[in-house]
């Protein structure tokens, strides 16, 4: 298999064994209570990396970054910035700043005040502090909204003053809890492009909590996957996606087809897999599974042809009855009830208006998929 | 309160868009009865009796029933009436303006009551936002506490405080017996007693708004002001005090007003040395039976609280109507 490397391609630091740690969790804890929100968990990230937490609400990932910004100590546990331990260090001298959910813009301030609130605290001189927020109006397109009041503002150009009064500080690291969180699907989209392309401008290193696997998956250098307090996987939005490490990561970001069964045959680089039912699973990815293991053999619906007869040559080929199709313009979701009873999920790109081979509601018809397009999990 | 006979007239406009004629019309008329009645309590209980003290205050006294001269009338015809009017005179606010007696209460029970209201938002900031950080669930109860006073009457509450400040009261036992001092402190019948007093009587007033300015800040504000290299203290003054400045208004307004006029803590706990308004106007009216002069005293203490208030409205609608 090719190797699945980051978008940024002369970025790597991860790979690389010399590469100095920016942020280092190390084996950290945080209960409330008795509560573990975040369970003996380590975590590097690199210097202007791009780093996600994902995962669903209540798993953790916001306690990281807010023990990361100094509102939460670890209950056990050390958190590294730049070789420095950052136990006992206020969030008011930490060098990082954070972009909240909420926003959480100072309402009785003005938009430049707003902007300049962390520069006054370090006493800036205010020329340099007039200038600052210049540069930041204008890098985050408000202008003309200098001497506005927050609740005069849309809910997207809130989010431009929360996001240019935190890196206004030029902080060594920038937090931004589910910045996205609260526009709308079009601007969310565009405004994932623009924080791309502040983060490159800026040199920050961005850590961003999110429970948007699509977000996550657009924005980030690497993903960590957060469950109950710790790391399932932490890797490239295309590892995370092609190679995920568990059944786990596999169901969480997109949409996957899982089959369990057993190794019946394995060998270097394929095994076959026993999924039951007279199934049987060629696969060019048979992991570390040694004969006889149980495993699941996961399979994303967009790698899985449909057609109404057995294509011809075709390693993996299972019969079944189409039961729902979904139109969604761009694609076209099949889902195929086997014999078994089990569902399986394809999806088909609709690259001509018109298609060739329709399929309907209760037709007999063949899943098919080629032995490279599956992994197996093991975990 | 007329913005929102606006907001409530349109609304019921909105969704009575597809209704009968005569349901909206119905509909109508128990919005206009809505607002009608906090009107028609404030022409009968508050208009109508300022009219008739006011007129009183323009009267002379008498020795009669009632103990005022001319008592309006149309005995005499609408010529009698008119004739009656003409013997109305400004004498009385004159007569106070001469005496110095008047004077110095007016500027002592605004300074007392001054002082009185810092001294209350002093205690009451603290009291208001430690609820307002309390954990939610024992928020009801400290709201509680705080209202738990209102259950005994103000008259018995402030008769204890006497028994605790008098000069063998239990204050002066405990300093005594742990030898704090050694001569009992004089509390009662000074300023200090009335001050205690009125902090006391009057801090749920300021408490309660305070609570609910505090209550609703965003806590992610405070963070955010640390975030950004605030120290704790800063953000308070940065933050959260400027954010809860309506309750600090709307808790000094509650305390303030009441305190120029307060008559039961003075007399109690002030004794004759100390002079307020409220205490003046009671003499008048009871030891002196001069009606007018006290009604003209009455009128006076209105004047002075209402026109700053209605100044400071004035321009925060203003100040509001720019913002938006």
């Amino acid at each position: 298999m090719k190797s699945l490397g980051s978008i940024r391609r002369d970025f790597a630091p991860w790979n690389d064994p010399n590469a100095k740690p920016y942020i280092q969790f190390d084996k950290v804890t945080k209960k409330f209570g008795d509560f573990t929100a975040v369970n003996n968990l380590s975590l590097t990230i690199f210097e202007r990396e791009f780093f996600a937490l994902l995962g669903a609400s209540g798993c953790g990932k916001s306690t990281l970054l807010r023990m990361l910004a100094g509102f939460e100590e670890p209950t056990a546990g050390r958190i590294l910035l730049d070789g420095q331990d950052l136990r006992g260090i206020p969030p008011y001298r930490r060098p990082v700043n954070m972009m909240f959910q909420s926003y959480a813009l100072f309402p009785h301030m003005t938009v430049e005040n707003n902007i300049a609130f962390g520069l006054k605290q370090d006493g800036m001189p205010k020329p340099e502090i007039a200038a600052r927020v210049g540069e930041m109006l204008k890098l985050v397109k408000l202008e003309q909204f200098a001497k506005r009041k927050p609740h005069q503002l849309s809910g997207g150009q809130r989010q431009r003053v929360a996001l240019a009064r935190s890196v206004a500080k030029r902080p060594k690291v920038l937090l931004l809890d589910e910045p996205l969180g609260a526009l709308d699907k079009k601007l969310r989209e565009e405004t994932q492009f623009e924080l791309m392309d502040l983060q490159q401008s800026l040199g920050l290193t961005f850590v961003v909590v999110t429970h948007d696997q699509e977000e996550a998956m657009t924005m980030a250098d690497r993903i960590a996957i957060i469950d109950k307090g710790e790391v399932m996987q932490v890797a490239t939005p295309a590892e995370v996606y092609e190679a995920p490490g568990s059944r786990f990561v596999a169901g969480f970001v997109g949409n996957v087809n899982m089959f369990e069964g057993k190794i019946a045959h394995g060998e270097a680089g394929a095994a076959s897999i026993d999924a039951g039912n007279g199934i049987t699973i060629r696969t060019e990815h048979a992991g570390d599974a040694a004969t006889g293991a149980a495993v699941a053999f996961a399979i994303r619906p967009e790698k899985i042809r449909i057609s109404s007869t057995r294509p011809a040559g075709a390693v993996n080929a299972i019969e079944g009855e189409v039961y729902d199709i979904a139109y969604l313009g761009d694609m076209t979701v099949y889902h195929v009830r086997l014999d078994d009873g089990q569902v399986v999920r394809a999806s088909t790109m609709n690259a001509a208006r018109i298609t060739e081979d329709p399929l309907s509601w209760n037709d007999r018809a063949w899943v098919s998929f080629r032995p490279d397009a599956g992994v197996v999990l093991t975990r | 309160m007329s913005n929102a006979a606006v907001t409530a007239a349109t609304s019921s406009r909105a969704t009575a868009a597809d209704k009968s004629a005569l349901a909206r019309l119905g509909e109508a008329f128990v919005g206009r009865l809505v607002i009608l009645i906090p009107y028609l309590w404030l022409v009968f209980f508050f208009l109508v009796p300022f009219v008739i003290v006011f007129k009183i205050s323009l009267s002379q006294t008498a020795i009669a029933i009632p103990p005022y001269t001319p008592v309006l009338g149309f005995g005499d015809g609408l010529a009698g009436f008119f004739a009656q009017l003409n013997e109305l005179s400004i004498d009385n606010y004159t007569w106070l303006t001469q005496d110095a007696l008047y004077v110095n209460a007016y500027v002592t029970s605004v300074i007392v009551a001054a002082i009185s209201t810092v001294l209350t938002l002093l205690v009451g900031y603290p009291i208001a936002y430690g609820m307002a950080r309390a954990p939610a669930m024992l928020r009801p109860t400290l709201l509680m506490l705080v209202i738990l006073p209102f259950w005994t009457s103000f008259l018995i509450r402030v008769y204890a405080w006497i028994g605790i400040l008098k000069p063998e009261g239990l204050l002066n036992q405990l300093l005594l017996a742990t030898g704090v001092v050694s001569q009992p402190l004089i509390i009662l019948n000074t300023y200090t007693a009335i001050f205690i007093g009125i902090v006391y009587s009057y801090l749920p007033f300021m408490v309660l708004p305070l609570y609910s300015s505090l209550e609703k800040m965003d806590y992610s504000l405070i963070e955010a002001a640390k975030d950004l290299g605030c120290p704790p203290t800063s953000a308070f003054w940065k933050i959260t005090f400027p954010l809860s400045l309506p309750g600090v208004i709307a808790g000094c307004l509650l305390v303030f007003i009441p305190a120029v006029g307060e008559f039961v803590i003075p007399d109690l706990l002030g004794g004759s040395q100390t002079l307020m308004i409220g205490k003046t106007l009671w003499n008048e009216f009871f030891a002196n039976r001069d009606w007018p002069v006290s009604s003209a005293v009455a009128v006076i203490l209105l004047l002075l609280l209402i026109v700053p208030i209605m100044l400071f409205q004035r321009a925060q609608a203003r100040a509001q109507e720019q913002d938006k």
